[in-house]
């Protein structure tokens, strides 16, 4: 008796030693199979094109997928094999897109933002190949921007092209508000703090500024659209290129705004997205928000018309400039299908591939001669400016800093935006800038 | 010398390809990221220039990490006393197997059949100030229970907690009822004919023969809590600011987002020392019960 229950003792010791060393082991099963899963395989062989992107939710798929089929007619007999990895801003894709380039196993064309995420990220390391003799075939020197060109160049080649132009530095605004307190739509910064001022107590919950600020990317983009304020676009591609001191007056300024600013937004930001912050402008809780115009797309989806529900100009302060965030296309290093992959760029060029993703992502084509008539009104007024305004890339989205800078400046604006500290966030971005961008 | 029998043979080819499989893809990528984190790699290229320590010390200077590991220690602590209680006390309660208790065992037990993605966003959604707990605590006029949750840097990390307590304890509970269950009658039963009051017979009978479970729940929660990811990534993604910011997490983005290997394999590095000082004494413990008997 006494034996048997000295076992059932043991047996609950053993019970719980054998349940820990189960889910321990666990922990390697999820290492395999995610090692596995990181790596899908493509197979190589010719009649197949494999398009990598982040393009899986609404407009911006029927895009892709209008690009897919004028492809299609043209190349009727090449299978199209389209890899995204959904998530905004391409934050994960970037993440399995180097994991598979690493491997070595790299898709026939893939999805990259012009500038640095292009240059310092692939073209650098030696990863990319040059689509010059491209781009003098096809004729792109007449029709898409020299600046543009300019930032998907290095070292006197081209390495990708321009698809579409989003812009950064957009204020949307909801109408009926502003009509109803006779509020015509700000354009400095001394008229948006005004009107902030003037609509807190009108609206329940005192925030007429709506922010979505989880992952912090869109006080970033705050950031930059304000030093563009400031400082103007020569301080602006100074500043994000090393050549001038994030602890200038300008800087300063510009995080000075971000700070006024933070006394007009919900409490609640820290947990919404951005498209989050633009359901309290439907709402009507809220009366402006500052993002990318990829707004504008959600906006719609809502029902809402352009310039009648809504309405959009450059945000406070940045009048007659243009921060760019742009997406290309650019062929890897050992594309396994690479002359797919060449015409592949050229309907990515094209001004009939450029007409029929364009209307559908809710961005502006890259090429001057699309005709503006197929777009919304407020698409239209962001042609007409694409072509006065100075330009200049996004940081935020990778364009204008390497990803490290961008990402460590958003994990900065974190902590801005809790300590509201002018003077310590503007040292830290100096200390980031030191690191990341005298490379 | 043994003369050559399959029998002897036989175990060991069975067990070759996964212990061949297991050196190469457990701990020859563990030494692997070991070394990584020693080297000068940055952007995607890689680079094997040997930096020493440097990595380590860059890393523990950046407020994040510094950050990260007040943050780990915290949620540990929380998390563990929370499922443990919370497990041993609803665990006491149904052992007492009362009306209803094998149906209150089922409803504890199943967050545990949920992933901490779902957990995560269900609770996102609980904490919204909007439209969650809240409204819920205004409803019921207790108004001075209301908090920011998630979006105040001071309430963040608790209110994760939470979450991750609501989902783990019912395992916990699993645990030690089996631990209840697996304790004898006769034992109690002795106790009370020795004049043990019920709370005596607990603390000086059950209690002790749950030692190797409650071993066990600590070991087990406390390296999934050390290595806790996505339900950070759904609920707070690291904010605000840095106040419920992971290590694991940190991995992630440095690596991925920054393009800094060397670092996150530093982080990496770090993080598995940190769960090793736990298991390691639990292997000991448990390589040596094993040679006792």
């Amino acid at each position: 008796m006494g034996n048997e229950r000295w076992t059932r003792r043991q047996f609950v010791g053993r019970a719980g030693k054998t349940a820990g060393g189960v889910v321990v082991g666990l922990s390697l099963a999820d290492f395999l199979a995610a090692c596995g899963a990181s790596s899908p395989s493509t197979a190589a062989g010719s009649g197949k094109l494999e398009i990598f992107s982040w393009w899986t939710a609404g407009g911006e798929a029927d895009g892709l997928a209008e690009m897919f089929k004028i492809y299609k007619n043209k190349y009727s007999g090449v299978n199209i094999v389209n890899a995204t990895v959904a998530g905004g801003a391409g934050t994960n894709a970037k993440a399995v897109l180097k994991t598979r380039m690493e491997g070595g196993k790299p898709p026939d064309s893939f999805q990259v933002h012009a500038g640095q995420e292009l240059i310092s990220t692939w073209v650098k390391a030696g990863k990319m190949e040059p689509i010059t003799s491209v781009w003098k075939s096809e004729g792109w020197d007449s029709t898409i921007p020299k600046d543009l060109k300019d930032i998907v160049s290095s070292n006197g080649d081209v390495w990708s092209v321009p698809v579409n132009i989003h812009r950064g530095n957009a204020l949307w605004y909801n109408k009926k508000i502003l009509d109803d307190n006779s509020i015509t739509p700000p354009t400095t910064m001394d008229a948006f703090l005004s009107a902030l001022g003037k609509l807190k107590s009108k609206l329940p919950g005192g925030a007429p500024l709506a922010l979505g600020s989880q992952g912090n990317w869109q006080v970033q983009m705050l950031l930059e659209n304000n030093i563009l304020a400031a400082g103007g676009p020569d301080f602006y591609k100074k500043v994000f290129s090393g050549k001038a001191s994030f602890t200038d007056a300008n800087v300063k300024q510009a995080l000075t705004w971000i700070k006024s600013m933070l006394s007009y937004v919900n409490a609640d930001h820290p947990t919404l997205g951005w498209d989050d912050a633009d359901k309290r402008l439907i709402a009507g809780t809220s009366a402006f928000n500052i993002m990318g115009d990829w707004a504008k797309g959600y906006f719609t989806a809502a029902n809402w018309v352009p310039n009648k529900d809504f309405g959009a100009v450059a945000s406070p302060g940045t009048a007659g400039k243009y921060v760019i965030v742009c997406d290309t296309f650019g062929i890897p290093k050992g594309a396994p299908d690479h002359d797919n992959a060449v015409n592949w760029i050229k309907v990515c060029g094209s001004q009939e591939g450029q007409a029929a993703f364009n209307p559908k992502k809710g961005s502006i084509p890259a090429r001057t001669d699309v005709s503006a008539s197929i777009f919304d009104p407020i698409a239209q007024q962001f042609i007409a400016e694409f072509k006065t305004d100075a330009l200049v890339p996004s940081s935020a989205h990778g364009s204008a800093t390497p990803d490290a800078f961008a990402s460590a400046v958003n994990d900065e604006m974190g902590q801005f935006v809790i300590n509201k500290d002018v003077e310590k966030s503007a040292s830290n971005l100096q200390k980031l800038s030191d690191e990341f961008l005298k490379a | 010398m043994t003369p050559f029998s399959w029998d002897r043979i036989t175990p060991i080819l069975m067990i070759a390809p996964s212990v061949v499989l297991i050196a190469i893809f457990v701990y020859g990528f563990i030494g692997r990221t070991a070394y990584t984190s020693l080297t000068a790699w940055r952007g995607v290229v890689p680079d094997y220039t040997f930096v020493g320590l440097r990595n380590y010390i860059r890393l523990f200077q950046t407020e994040k990490f510094q950050a990260d590991i007040v943050n780990t220690v915290h949620f540990t602590a929380f998390f563990l006393a929370g499922c443990l209680i919370l497990g041993l006390g609803a665990a006491v309660l149904l052992d007492q197997k009362l009306r209803g208790s094998i149906v209150f065992q089922n409803v504890f037990m199943f967050p545990l059949a949920l992933s901490f993605i779902v957990t995560g966003t269900v609770w996102r959604w609980i904490f919204n100030p909007g439209y969650g707990l809240n409204v819920l605590f205004h409803n019921l006029h207790l108004d001075f229970l209301q908090s920011g949750w998630l979006t105040k840097p001071s309430s963040a990390l608790n209110s994760l907690t939470i979450a991750a307590v609501w989902q783990m304890s019912g395992f916990c509970m699993a645990m030690f009822l089996a631990g209840l269950r697996g304790i004898p009658e006769e034992l109690r039963e002795a106790a009370r004919v020795d004049g043990a009051t019920e709370w005596q017979s607990f603390r000086y009978v059950v209690f002790p023969l749950l030692r190797p479970i409650t071993l066990s729940a600590v070991i087990i929660l406390g390296h999934i809590s050390l290595k806790i990811f996505d339900l950070v990534f759904v609920m707070t993604f690291g904010g605000p600011g840095y106040s419920t910011d992971m290590p694991s997490l940190n991995m992630f983005i440095t690596t991925f987002r920054q393009d800094l290997f060397a670092r996150g394999a530093a982080i990496a590095t770090v993080l598995l020392l940190m769960v090793a000082l736990l298991i390691v004494p639990y292997l000991i413990w448990n390589l040596r019960g094993e040679t006792e008997r």
